[in-house]
């Protein structure tokens, strides 16, 4: 098992993981609440946080993509608790 | 060691996978917001941990399981804070026959 099939393997799980961002881009648009569209953000996060991580493998040069997502994953987790403190406060339904 | 990798990841795609149905059909928010985010954090933990092992035994592979780490506490604290949120602001949970269960009592601070 060579390193160089894996990068195949690599591009075609961060494909999927794209295609599930586009499923869940349905819900961000036609959500019907505003919190809908809030977990929508939050999933999108997540999965392009794992894509990064992918594309560090794709692409050889791990440390500068691993870097990357952690402060991807930090600023989601930030932006999540921003949101939901600022609509508890507004009360939006 | 290529193989557990492999397992690992495509059990993260899995979890992901389940995490999106599961977001698009649940009829009402509580219940897309209790599918999201377990689905997405086990899916993320999986993938990184398969990245981990993929790498061997090296700084990098920490710091992928330092991120690991970061998802499985930020996450489901992000996932409460929504809830928090729109519970607070009168989301009213979804009940087969319409009737709501439990009263939803908003506490203003």
């Amino acid at each position: 098992m060579g390193k160089i099939e894996l990068e195949g393997f690599f591009l075609i799980n961060s494909l999927i993981l794209g295609l599930f961002v586009l499923l869940c881009l349905y819900r961000v648009v036609f959500g019907p609440t505003l919190f809908n569209r809030l977990i929508g953000a939050n999933v999108i996060g997540t999965k392009t946080l794992i894509i990064l991580a992918l594309m560090g493998f794709i692409y050889r040069r791990i440390e500068m993509f691993i870097d990357i997502s952690l402060v991807y994953a930090l600023l989601n987790f930030i932006v999540t608790l921003a949101a939901a403190k600022y609509l508890q406060r507004k009360g939006v339904l | 060691m290529y193989i557990v990798s492999i397992l690992f990841i495509l059990a993260g795609t899995f979890f992901f996978f389940s995490g999106t149905i599961g977001f698009l059909r649940f009829p009402d928010f509580y219940t897309r917001m209790h599918a999201t985010g377990k689905c997405d954090t086990l899916g993320a933990l999986f993938s990184l941990t398969g990245m981990a092992l993929y790498n061997g035994f090296s700084l990098i592979s920490l710091k992928i399981l330092l991120i690991a780490v970061l998802v499985f506490l930020t996450s489901p604290t992000g996932t409460h804070a929504i809830l928090r949120g729109a519970f607070d602001s009168g989301v009213k949970p979804w009940t087969k026959d319409g009737k709501s269960v439990i009263d939803t009592q908003v506490r203003r601070k």
